[in-house]
């Protein structure tokens, strides 16, 4: 194989996003666990209404950049972030932040499904009730409902609401968990390799999902395959070693990458 | 050769075959252990188990036949109206016995020879004196029967041992020569040692099963030895409760049952709570450091012997309550009550259910944590909302667990809610529960056969009914709400 283009599973669409505004705005981003630096100086711009996916090897900081955007990182005792990240303007790490506030704008997708150990229906309101963000049952059933369908899940449950989520099949449960994040209506949806436990016909429905999803919401994904960072993507960065080496256009990524190492990458020379 | 004498024997065939088969083992493969089946220490075990296990099985089945054998064989000795009676019999065969002993030990002491003590009469020597005389008291003269008994029952134990010997050794060395004949190379000698092991694993959980039916079906048969005594309707429905060891007692079990279950309830309400509050805060709150420090000091509680709890009851919590709770609020002026004891109970179960909840609750994956975090939920929402349903089950378990040591617990009912048994809703009356009045009939000083006694069992059997139900309610629990994590 002599050079990128000639991925040939890799189909690369238009793009238009040029008219995108910034919704996430991060600047000299660090990241420590303890003494460890896993992080360096990230600046990146996650548009409104795009898919950027986060690519890299193992341990480059690519999760660890997701789980800064919503503040998951919180809850590691180790973890100390320093840098600025905006969502619409307003720094998310400023004191009068609320951490729980911020996540229920900022949903999170986990790479192993994790359903709760309560019914499909239970799984979905979760986060309307704790939220508050209906009036009364009817309403609820219908956001389950909405969620559900958009998360392509409700033919296959409609029938059996009541029965437990965790009795699902992978790919029914990770759908199941991104009804349940986008149940709590958030503005950015943060995907950590959601695909990584799914067979391929499980990952082609959670692909299709996130391509709809992107008309709603924000979509960020970190992903280790390429081929579906090409698939689902518009804007897509590539992370080495703790530093974010490059970061545009999907198609410009994968057909004229700027940066050396990012070609290596994605043609399979460092990884 | 005493019993000890032929283990020992056995053991040193058995250490032998041991040697003997891994050399044979090695020998035929001239020392290339490449070409054994098995390791040559295998070979070796086989021998050594071929050779002490069946020897063990013949000694063991021996011993438990012979002492029978001989019985019966002395019967033919007594009068045919002694054997007849079957208390009477045990009675003789327990002289016979004794005397038996006594002249063993006189022998032993050089008081009498070995022929000497065989051609004994009753009518030539007083036996009585000869045997007080080497430590052996007997509680009336020997009569001739019991004599000559004696006599025959020591000639056949004599004989009897010698048997054994020679059946147990010679079992030994046929076990020893047929593994070394099929000790070859191709031997699966790992397999057969492994199969022993199976069979020792089966033994150790056979144990603890038997010692259930046994203790089921000793319970049981002297239960219903009571019952035959006193009515089973007056036992389960009967109000009260008043022992009477001269006889005519009413021995209802309603207040005992009732007693029981107040002082389990206040115990539960105490433990339930604080239980479960320590083990969230442990599991979700603390920090490493703070748990490192509290997780130890409230396990010390589970670790003080009851009976200083019950002191603890009876010298602080007792007057405690007497002096500023029920005294002031006209509930009566016993220090002993139901609430001390239940008070005091609750506390010793915290430790139980923190503990065993703190365990559950951490089992929990970090998943749903970080699955209800990353939808904006509090830290309390989690708890309340996705860990403690997921640990559910497991809760449960634990709190009916501790419920079963509640309901069982002695020492501080009775040096805390003392000992009268009543029926009564206050809980600052002093009050009884059945394991206090099990322990009270049966370390009484009365006849073993009086419904009085055998009340003990009744009420044992009963215990261990409700706190079986217990436990299979728990097991229902935790089967119908388990849920799977990943």
């Amino acid at each position: 194989m002599e050079g990128p283009i000639q991925m040939k599973d890799i189909h690369i669409e238009e793009r238009v996003v040029s008219d995108h505004k910034a919704k996430i705005t991060a600047r000299g981003v660090q990241v420590y666990y303890g003494t460890n630096h896993a992080l360096k100086d990230v600046d990146v711009d996650i548009l409104a209404g795009t898919v950027t996916a986060f690519i890299g090897p193992s341990g480059c900081g690519k999760s660890t950049f997701l789980r800064c955007l919503n503040r998951m990182n919180d809850t590691v005792s180790s973890a100390r972030v320093v840098g600025e990240i905006l969502l619409d303007g307003e720094d998310i790490y400023d004191k009068r932040v609320d951490p729980v506030q911020l996540r229920a704008k900022v949903g999170m997708v986990f790479q192993k499904p994790n359903p709760f150990p309560k019914s499909i229906y239970d799984n979905v309101a979760y986060g309307p009730k704790i939220h508050g963000l209906t009036r009364n049952k009817a309403e609820l059933d219908e956001v389950v409902e909405s969620c559900l369908r958009k998360a392509a899940l409700w033919n296959e449950v409609k029938d059996r609401l009541q029965a437990p989520g965790t009795g699902l099949s992978g790919g029914q449960q990770q759908r199941l968990c991104i009804a349940r994040a986008i149940a709590t209506s958030p503005e950015v949806l943060l995907m950590d390799e959601p695909c990584s436990a799914l067979d391929p016909i499980a990952t082609a429905q959670v692909e299709e999902l996130i391509d709809e999803l992107r008309s709603q919401f924000s979509v960020v994904i970190v992903t280790h395959s390429m081929q579906q960072a090409a698939r689902v993507s518009q804007k897509t960065a590539f992370f080495h070693l703790g530093n974010l080496v490059e970061y545009g256009e999907t198609g410009q990524i994968f057909t004229n990458p700027k940066d050396p190492r990012t070609e290596s990458y994605i043609t399979g020379r460092i990884g | 050769m005493t019993v000890l004498v032929l283990v020992v024997a056995t053991l040193v065939i058995a250490g032998v075959g041991f040697f003997l088969g891994r050399s044979r083992a090695l020998s035929g493969v001239s020392g290339n252990v490449r070409d054994l089946h098995s390791l040559p220490g295998y070979y070796g075990w086989h021998v050594a188990l071929m050779a002490a296990l069946p020897a063990f099985g013949v000694l063991l089945v021996w011993l438990i036949v012979q002492p029978i054998v001989i019985e019966r064989n002395i019967g033919s000795l007594l009068p045919a109206e002694t054997v007849a009676d079957a208390t009477a019999f045990k009675l003789a065969v327990a002289d016979i016995r004794r005397v038996a002993g006594g002249l063993d030990a006189a022998v032993l002491a050089g008081a009498l020879t070995e022929a000497s003590a065989a051609e004994l009469t009753s009518g030539g020597t007083d036996v009585r004196a000869v045997l007080a005389g080497v430590g052996v008291a007997l509680g009336s003269d020997v009569t001739n029967d019991t004599l000559l008994s004696a006599q025959m029952y020591r000639s056949m134990t004599a004989t009897g041992a010698l048997a054994r010997m020679i059946a147990v050794l010679a079992v030994a060395l046929a076990g020893l020569g047929y593994a070394l004949s099929v000790t070859r190379a191709e031997f699966r000698a790992r397999n057969r040692v492994e199969i022993v092991m199976m069979g020792v694993l089966i033994t150790a959980s056979s144990i603890a099963i038997l010692t259930t039916v046994g203790i089921i079906w000793s319970m049981l048969s002297e239960s219903l030895n009571f019952f035959r005594q006193y009515p089973a309707t007056e036992f389960f429905f009967g109000l009260t409760w008043s022992p009477n060891f001269r006889g005519g007692s009413d021995l209802g079990f309603i207040p005992l049952l009732w007693g029981t279950l107040y002082i389990s309830l206040i115990a539960m309400i105490v433990a339930v709570p604080l239980g479960l509050f320590t083990a969230i805060y442990l599991a979700e709150y603390a920090g490493p450091k703070v748990r490192a420090w509290v997780k130890p000091l409230i396990e010390v509680i589970a670790g003080i012997p009851t009976v200083v709890f019950g002191l603890f009851a009876l010298v602080t919590v007792g007057p405690f309550l007497r002096d500023y709770f029920a005294q002031p609020f006209g509930f009566g002026n016993s220090g002993a009550s139901v609430m001390t004891a239940g008070l005091v109970i609750g506390i010793l179960n915290i430790p139980f259910i923190s503990s065993l909840a703190d365990d559950i609750i951490n089992s929990v994956p970090q998943s749903l944590r970080d699955g209800s975090y990353g939808l904006g939920a509090t830290k309390s929402e989690t708890v309340k909302q996705v860990i403690l349903p997921a640990a559910l089950p497991g809760i449960v378990g634990a709190v009916l667990l501790a419920a079963s040591r509640a309901i069982g617990e002695t020492m501080i009912v009775t040096m805390g809610a003392g000992a009268s048994a009543k029926l009564s809703l206050n809980p600052f009356d002093a009050m009884t529960t059945m394991t206090v009045k099990i322990v009270g009939q049966l370390t009484g000083d009365t006849d073993f056969n009086s419904p009085e006694t055998l009340v003990a069992f009744a009420l044992g059997i009963t215990l261990f009914v409700i706190t079986l139900g217990l436990n299979v309610f728990a097991l229902y629990i935790v089967r119908k709400y388990r849920e799977e994590y990943e």
